[in-house]
């Protein structure tokens, strides 16, 4: 009998053994670029993921889950510029390639799916990232690879660790900076009013209510409410916002949570003045989610009524047709993203796209991944983006400054000027005296 | 024999690429949590809808010990599997007294509950962006080894002892003694069996894998955060569970097959047919759900009970298939009874 156990055991850990190696081997799908075609001698694979036609880039994004309401939006915004470069030429003649896959804003999916990206489709460089919990699950690995992580989709400081992620560079406005801006509007426009805080409780919402706390007095501060994203009752943190008295809520949140902050207010009766970071308040996105949140409930709200008057922060242009890069971007959505709707998220996509490309031709006819991060490290040039650029070899921070905002009917108004301030504690913020750059004819940055 | 399977998947490991290994190293840990789910659930006849929750301590367990005091992995390991022992009996004890939808109950307010821990005490677990550890292959084995083969070893080498170790139990008296306390507790009781100690020895046992396999995760995605541990974690070991044939151990490695390699490629097909955006993200998850279902209609008692049948009915019911099919089965009763009408591996 027990040799008999013995020999069944065998057979079963054997055939595991088979099964897992033939799963394994069937599956080896892995899509390599096409080969050397007539174009340029001169053009080599000179680095992983670079062919003589082609660079593939990765990012991870959530295309389903929490986070998806808005920023699923993002990713085929990138890919629709990337598809008009390669239309027109391309980066040196070659096409970018960008593979983006869904992590569900879950960061075990973050860790398998950057495996998947740099281990078996060969990626060049992981490009825009999204997500503050998401990416810090895949930061070191991209480190330890040495793949260049450029432009996360987060404003988490963490990212700016020069000497420790030497291969990881920030993009949008940092959230204690923007903090600090919405911070010092707060407490020079609402003065002597109640102030309460609403945020994410992560890198993302802590570091923004960091900004906060640098400019707003304490003695404003009525109450601090977190929330986490797997979380959606937030009525508790409504309730206890209602009972606090408070006339001024800054919230961190993305816009699902944006959205239900908004709606469970209503419930209650809570009307304070909303002041939104600029993730969390992209007026179309907001307005969909307010509907369609509602229309579950079994009820019907007008979503363009109910973002009037929120205040925000923002550091791209506003969405309108005297703006250059609106005009650009527009022709781009229309001709290959025409199904998304042209809002915020899709302005941010296009964006950091531009400035991918435009770091791709600073970097060299031939770039080693080590080209790109010193092309970055020059500084670039700032695009589409209201302020300059922080790149530099001890800065991996990007936007350094916004403007605020006022949403009236769907759109984001300009309100004074662009500000530009750090993540330090004292720094001053400034008013940015440069000008807005104009958007090249070509669409396509030149080197 | 462990052995010479270690070391054709070794050989595996090096033969197939770097996103392969990381695969199998996933699909270790979860064959290791399934395992001890398919015990508890198929032979010991209680369910747990909060084995995450347990991998969440093995997993935290593990994290703090390589950070803190610089613990050897496997050392690591032991503990977090001692700890998740400690918590499995206090659970184990309250869940004895609890049947049916009231222990599902219970269980699940583990699950939710627990990890979110966590986030209480951010300075001890790292809050909602959880842990990060270093885990490096040693240095004897040079520096161009690459870290996913290393990971898919350990993971393996682990998953192999633990379904050893799980086959012995299943028969050994403590194994006929679940069985007995499933088909029916009275009558156990009456041969003298504890029909509690047998059930908390189940939970004891569950938890121990599913705290082996959070460890396992910690070392193969070098972190560990309370987004890793959601309720939807409990619900797929059960899936697995399910999907592979209740109470079989080869079963579990089939339900982790399906649901660690499924989901990567139906993304692809998706990503691959131009699509709009709407509708191809969703795809992967309805077809993981019709997936599903196609599984159940079709193996009602899972693919291994399927691939049972499927064998018994090609070398016809009375040949003695089983002792050269590579499908053997863990249930006694199938010695006696038809391949076909072996169903009683139920939660009833």
């Amino acid at each position: 009998m027990k040799k008999s156990q013995r020999l069944r055991w065998q057979a079963m850990a054997i055939l595991a053994v088979a099964v897992l190696g033939a799963a394994a081997c069937s599956s080896s799908s892995s899509s390599s670029g096409s080969s050397a075609s007539s174009s340029s001698a001169a053009l080599t694979a000179s680095a992983p993921g670079i062919t003589p036609t082609t660079i593939t880039i990765g990012s991870h994004q959530p295309l389903t889950g929490p986070a998806a309401p808005g920023y699923s939006e993002i990713a085929p915004a990138s890919n629709a510029y990337f598809q008009y470069v390669n239309a027109h030429g391309g980066v040196y003649g070659r096409k970018i390639v960008y593979k983006y896959l869904n992590d569900a804003y879950d960061p075990t999916t973050t860790a398998s799916v950057v495996r998947q990206l740099v281990l078996q489709d060969n990626i060049y460089a992981l490009f825009n990232g999204l997500g503050t919990p998401t990416h810090l699950a895949a930061v070191s690995f991209l480190n330890s690879e040495k793949v260049p992580d450029v432009f996360v989709a987060s404003g988490c400081d963490c990212w700016n660790q020069p000497t420790t992620y030497p291969e990881t560079f920030g993009w949008q406005l940092d959230y204690i900076s923007e903090g600090k801006i919405l911070g010092q509007y707060v407490a020079q426009h609402f003065k002597g009013k109640k102030v309460a805080f609403f945020y994410q409780d992560d890198e993302f919402g802590m570091d923004g209510v960091k900004g906060l706390d640098y400019e707003i007095p304490s003695s404003m501060v009525v109450s601090k409410q977190s929330y986490v994203d797997t979380n959606v009752n937030i009525a508790p943190q409504v309730a206890a916002l209602r009972a606090s008295g408070a006339q001024v809520v800054v919230s961190f949140s993305i816009p699902a949570f944006t959205a239900l902050l908004k709606l469970d207010s209503l419930k209650l009766g809570f009307n304070p003045t909303l002041v939104v970071s600029d993730v969390g308040s992209d007026p179309i996105t907001l307005s969909g989610l307010l509907e369609s949140f509602a229309k579950q409930g079994g009820a019907t709200v007008n979503g363009n009524q109910l973002t009037n008057g929120m205040i925000t922060d923002e550091y791209l242009p506003a969405l309108s047709t005297s703006d250059s890069w609106y005009v650009l971007f527009k022709k781009i959505h229309d001709q290959y993203d025409a199904k998304e709707p042209l809002d915020g998220n899709f302005f941010y996509g296009m964006s950091v796209a531009y400035t991918f490309v435009q770091a791709m031709l600073n970097a060299g006819r031939n770039p080693t991944r080590t080209d790109l991060l010193t092309a970055i490290e020059h500084g670039l040039p700032q695009g589409p983006m209201v302020a300059p650029f922080a790149y530099s070899s001890t800065n991996h921070l990007g936007v350094t400054g916004a403007y605020i905002g006022v949403v009236q009917n769907g759109v984001v108004t300009q309100q004074g000027s662009v500000l530009t301030t750090t993540t330090s504690p004292t720094s001053p913020i400034t008013t940015y005296t440069g000008s807005e750059e104009q958007a090249p004819a070509s669409g396509i940055p030149s080197p | 024999m462990a052995i010479i399977v270690a070391a054709i998947v070794a050989v595996l490991s090096i033969k197939l690429g770097q996103f392969r290994d990381y695969q199998i190293a996933e699909i270790a840990v979860e064959v290791t949590a399934v395992a001890g789910l398919t015990v508890l659930t198929g032979l010991s006849g209680q369910i747990s809808l909060g084995n995450a929750a347990f991998m969440a301590i093995g997993a935290y367990t593990t994290a703090l010990l390589l950070i803190h005091l610089n613990w050897p992995f496997y050392l690591a390991l032991v503990i977090a599997g001692a700890a998740t022992a400690v918590a499995g009996a206090v659970v184990g004890i309250a869940a004895a007294r609890l049947r049916g939808p009231y222990l599902a109950g219970a269980t699940l307010m583990l699950g939710v509950a627990l990890p979110a821990i966590a986030y209480v005490y951010p300075a001890t677990f790292g809050g909602d962006q959880g842990l990060n550890v270093t885990f490096t292959a040693p240095a004897f084995l040079g520096v161009n080894f690459p870290l996913t083969r290393w990971q898919a070893w350990v993971s393996t080498l682990v998953a192999l002892i633990v379904l050893v170790l799980l086959a012995n139990l299943d028969r050994s008296r403590i194994g006929r003694n679940w069985r007995a306390v499933r088909d029916d507790d009275v009558a156990a009781a009456l041969d003298g069996i504890n029909v509690a100690a047998a059930r908390v020895r189940a939970f004891v046992v569950s938890a121990v894998c599913a705290g082996l396999a959070g460890a396992l995760l910690t070392i193969i995605s070098e972190q560990a955060g309370p987004g890793d541990f959601t309720i939807t974690v409990s619900i797929a070991l059960l899936t697995a569970a399910v999907i592979g044939g209740l109470g079989s151990l080869p079963g579990a490695l089939w339900g982790s097959l399906v649901i660690v390699l499924v989901p990567t490629y139906v993304t692809d097909m998706a990503s691959s047919h131009g699509l709009s955006s709407s509708v191809g993200n969703n795809i992967p998850i309805a077809a993981y759900g019709v997936l599903l279902i196609l599984v159940m209609l079709v193996f009602p008692q899972g693919i291994q009970g399927g691939l049972r049948r499927l064998i018994g009915a090609f070398l016809g019911p009375n040949t003695k298939s089983r002792r050269i099919a590579p499908t053997p089965h863990v249930t006694p009763s199938a010695d006696q009874a038809p391949a076909s009408q072996h169903e009683k591996e139920g939660t009833s």
